[in-house]
């Protein structure tokens, strides 16, 4: 066995999971096919808010291939209600979440019907014959009037529209002052109302589930990003007993979120295939996927930003309405209160309020969405600097600047409660402001200014930071959140020296066996083509979190580095025994242990061999080497960074055009800077998008107007630039790789810095805020609305 | 309604509905589920495979116009295990993510090439306009492609093509 002596760790090599990715042989849930399986199709709802008084499905029984039609009434006894595992306040209000609907519908595209059929052309046929009498309520749309008293009511039985309103003040926590104080003493105030637009996350592939109950276990196949966490859901709501579940989440085509899910589908699939006890499949249209899977974002934020004429600010109060949509889904009442954290962002201010309020509407239900309340956070933050500094006369650079917290700060106790770990705002500044040449694209807004030249320049700034590795159990569960944030991972020498790695981290994109394979080369010395790595089926992975919240590395990568440790830590005493040494003498480098000052070594490989022959071990040795780790993380991870857009916008037409884009990310030690780079490129491009592209727009009726690829904007490659990224690396304290984690960095920090931008270029003509996305007509509006419609 | 259709080099003869679209067809019928479905409006790329050499969206398509015709899909690409050009290029560039619009985007790819073996950035974006990628930000797949322009232009194997992630700097100013 050769070892390795270059380190893994920071080589840019090109990813495992490729090959079988550009040839086509994939295994996405649709690709399934087992024997004598049938194909479900699902009647959804027209309307958002109706009671339905009777379905018929006799008609749709006679359609030539269909197997069965079955109701919400049919299902009532044992499908339950779908989990929400994060009751935030122990008041909040929650009404049964039904996979198929029993009495009502409370958003257009619920699920009201099912269909079993030979072929899935056929039991798209027969939703077509099913007829359904609804009795229309009052639909509720509008996320303040929802909020307000006398409002139509989503669930009249709660008797408000409000599911619970959660509060943070750093006076009453200890980690601040009084902000109504600092607001009283302000020298400067700002105040700002900004919304946070509808966002559908909209990966590519479309979700799919199969379910196979044939076998001594139900196995389930799903496009899942929680494979680990939906079998203990299912469980736990259908009455399954655990152990006779088993879920597999095999290729997956993105999540971002938006599979992190226990979804009406996947339960409706398992109930049906139970009940006929045949496999099934269920695979929906993107346009089902648009109307149906759950939404993100959508808040309105009101900020009150108080500060010194020197631009030291000094306090600020956020109160959020968030809409929940119909219902609250697994983890939807969370994602503001995890922005709560964030709104700080980088800075030192002395005292900070936070207020939010959860409202149902009748709408699909939101939940986590690329970054959950991070990006939401950060964007109003970095907007209301932004405003500061055009209040101030200040250099938007130089403002945060004397806001935020230094290199030597560090570790910094937060006035929203949290401990940043490490980070250094200045470096990343300077190293962005050079890529980026700020002074030199200044000096080209003013003279495009001067000339007025119709189209003008706009430099937007965005500084982050974000708390990922999600999360310390501890803290989950102060925050009443209804599991911890461990992972855990397994390690399994094999006797000819390789080596199984099985992570409860779920990879959809992300890269998971490249990583793992790097990691674990460095930290047994085997060579990186030695390692394989399992995940993603509760079966091989028995335990596991899963992967959001930019936690795969960050913790799940530090429980394979755990498990490596204690498989070395097994190899020990056996290599001391082979070699006949003391244990002590032994050190382990390049994947040998070596006797200390002497040529004498064994590889783990042989140690593995001669584990499995197991003639000579040791007294009471077990013969193999393999271990299990679970590992709770004591902090999170602050990534942080600076991200500078320019963007042109032609005032003649409001277009907007990102004529550069340069990111700095500071997300620690780096394990492949490809994967990171990627990861980076596609966040940029997914909060460029909600800055400029995409909406879920419902008309006044709730039907979803923006339902698919044709009218929500998901950018192409003609709409985005080419990203300029550079790094500094300020190493995570908490964890032994160092790393923090970079899956939700591009999004969080691109939003604010692209609408920063067009701001930029258009404040001259009075205008004061756009709304996102901001579209040429919203652009060209603004524009002509502060010029009193005369420009 | 019989047809008769060649797939990656191997004929075919089926009975199908006159509504069975292409993709369904390569999908459920033949096993070809290298291609993949994104959505139902034809905007996404996802199905993209060639009929009689040039690309289309196979969910476009219904199985009955490929009567007669010869589809090319990311399945046929790769000869004896040895990757298409193309293929390679997506690979070392670290153009995809999830993996999901990969198989439309080589097959678009190709066409692209075909039409212009030297385009610039500018044109490698508009060519690939009708194809959705939700991870990447297409700054490595527009990479990929023009190193993949290179190399069939017999330019040599850009193997070692130094990719953007590799250029990334690294300021260690930050480290404590
Ligand atoms: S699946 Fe054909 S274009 Fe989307
Ligand atoms: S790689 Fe995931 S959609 Fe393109």
């Amino acid at each position: 066995m050769t070892a390795t002596a270059e380190p893994e760790i920071g080589k840019a090599r090109t990813r495992k999971e490729d090959e079988h990715l550009v040839t086509g042989r994939t295994r996405w849930t649709d690709n399934l096919v087992l024997p004598g399986m049938q194909h479900l199709a699902i009647l959804r709802s027209p309307f958002a808010h109706a009671r339905i008084t009777g379905v018929d499905t006799a008609a749709a029984r006679e359609m030539p291939g269909v197997v069965a039609v079955l109701t919400g009434a049919d299902l009532a006894e044992e499908q339950g209600s779908l989990p929400c595992a994060w009751p935030i306040t122990p008041d909040m209000k929650s009404p049964p979440a039904p996979s198929l609907a029993v009495d009502g519908v409370n958003f257009a595209g619920e699920a009201v019907a099912v269909v079993v059929a030979r072929s899935a052309y056929e039991a798209h046929d027969a939703l077509e014959a099913i007829d359904v009498d609804y009795d229309e309520l009052p639909v509720v749309l509008d996320l303040a009037a929802a909020a307000a008293d006398g409002a139509d009511l989503v669930h009249p039985d709660l008797g408000t529209n409000v599911s619970a309103t959660w509060t943070f003040d750093s006076a009453e926590a200890g980690s601040g002052g009084d902000v109504e104080q600092a607001i009283r003493d302000a020298e400067v105030l700002v105040e700002r109302t900004f919304r946070q637009q509808r966002l559908i996350p909209a990966f590519m592939e479309p979700r799919s589930v199969v379910v196979d109950p044939t076998g001594a276990q139900i196995t389930m196949w799903s496009a899942t990003q929680i494979p680990h966490i939906l079998r203990l859901m299912l469980a736990m709501t259908l009455g399954i007993p655990e152990h006779k579940l088993r879920v597999v989440a095999p290729d997956v085509g993105g999540g971002f979120g938006g599979k992190l899910q226990v979804t009406p589908e996947e339960v409706i699939a398992l109930l049906v295939a139970r009940r006929l006890g045949k496999p099934v499949k269920y695979t929906e249209s993107r346009s089902e996927t648009m109307l149906a899977a759950h939404h993100g974002r959508d808040q309105i934020q009101k900020l009150t930003l108080a500060a010194r004429r020197d631009g030291t600010v000094t306090g600020m109060k956020v109160e959020l309405l968030a809409d929940m949509g119909a219902y609250l889904r697994l983890v939807t009442p969370g994602v503001p209160i995890l922005g709560a954290f964030m709104f700080n962002g980088i800075y030192k201010f002395p005292a900070y309020h936070f207020t939010c309020t959860n409202v149902f509407t009748t709408k699909v239900p939101t939940d986590a969405y690329r970054g959950a309340g991070r990006p939401e956070a950060t964007f109003a933050i970095e907007r209301m600097m932004d405003e500061l500094a055009t209040e101030l006369s200040l250099d938007p650079l130089e403002l945060r600047a004397r806001n935020w917290i230094t290199h030597e700060e560090f570790p910094f106790d937060t006035v929203a409660g949290l401990t940043y770990d490490s980070g250094n705002y200045e470096a990343a500044t300077a190293r962005a402001r050079e890529l980026f040449d700020y002074d030199g694209l200044r000096r080209e807004q003013s003279e495009r200014r001067e000339r007025n030249d119709p189209v003008q320049l706009g430099i937007g700034v965005s500084t982050f930071t974000e708390m990922c590795g999600l999360a310390p159990s501890r803290t989950l569960g102060a925050l009443a959140y209804g599991a911890g944030g461990w992972e855990h991972a397994a390690i399994r020498m094999l006797p000819t020296g390789k080596v199984e790695v099985v992570t409860g981290s779920s990879a959809h994109g992300q890269g998971h066996e490249t990583a793992w394979s790097q990691v674990v080369a460095d930290q047994l010395g085997v060579p990186f083509e030695d390692v394989e790595v399992l995940h993603g089926d509760t079966q091989t992975s028995p335990r596991g979190m899963d992967t959001y919240g930019s936690r795969s590395l960050a913790v799940g990568a530090i429980a394979v580095v755990k498990a490596a440790e204690k498989v070395i830590a097994k190899a020990r005493p056996i290599a001391a025994h082979l070699m006949e040494c003391a244990e002590d003498d032994l050190e382990f480098t390049a994947g040998r242990f070596r006797v200390k000052g002497t040529e004498k070594a064994v590889g783990i490989g042989d140690v593995a061999l001669a584990v499995f022959a197991a003639h000579d071990l040791p007294d009471g040795v077990e013969p193999n080497l393999d271990s299990e780790a679970t590992y709770d993380p004591e902090n999170f991870s602050f990534p942080h960074g600076t991200h500078l857009c320019a963007a042109e916008v032609d005032t003649e037409t409001g277009k907007v055009r990102i004529r550069s884009y340069v990111c700095v990310d500071d997300i620690g030690h780096v394990v492949n800077p490809l994967i990171v780079e990627g990861q980076v490129h596609g966040g940029l491009a997914q909060g460029i998008a909600q800055a400029l592209y995409e909406e879920a727009v419902y008309d006044e009726s709730g039907t979803l107007l923006s339902g698919s690829f044709a009218e929500y904007q998901v950018p192409s490659a003609a709409d985005l630039p080419t990203f300029t990224t550079g790094r500094t690396e300020t190493p995570a304290t908490g964890n032994p790789l160092g790393v923090k984690g970079v899956g939700e960095a591009g999004t969080i920090a691109s939003t604010p810095a692209v609408v920063n931008a067009v701001l930029d270029a258009v404040r001259r003509f009075g205008v004061r805020d756009i709304e996102m996305p901001c579209t040429p007509m919203r652009v060209w509006n603004a524009i002509h609305t502060a010029q009193g419609g005369a420009r | 309604m019989r047809i008769t259709v060649t797939v990656d080099g191997t004929a075919y003869t089926d009975d199908v509905e006159p509504r069975l679209l292409l993709v369904h067809y390569l999908r459920d019928r033949l096993g070809k589920v290298g291609t993949v479905i994104g959505c139902d409006t034809g905007n996404c790329g996802a199905c993209t495979v060639h009929l009689n050499g040039h690309s289309v969206k196979s969910c476009s398509v219904l199985a009955v116009q490929a009567d007669g015709g010869d589809v090319l899909t990311v399945e046929g690409l790769s000869r004896n295990g040895t990757l298409h050009p193309v293929q390679q290029a997506f690979r070392d560039n670290h153009a995809l993510q999830c993996g999901y619009c990969t198989p439309g985007m080589i097959m678009q790819t190709l066409d692209l090439l075909a039409e212009e073996p030297d385009p610039d950035e500018r044109a490698v974006r508009l060519g690939l306009e009708g194809n959705l990628c939700r991870c990447t930000g297409y700054q490595n797949i527009v990479s990929a492609v023009q190193d993949a322009a290179q190399r069939l232009r017999g330019g040599g194997s850009a193997e070692s093509t130094p990719t953007e992630a590799a250029k990334s700097d690294t300021a260690p100013g930050g480290v404590r």
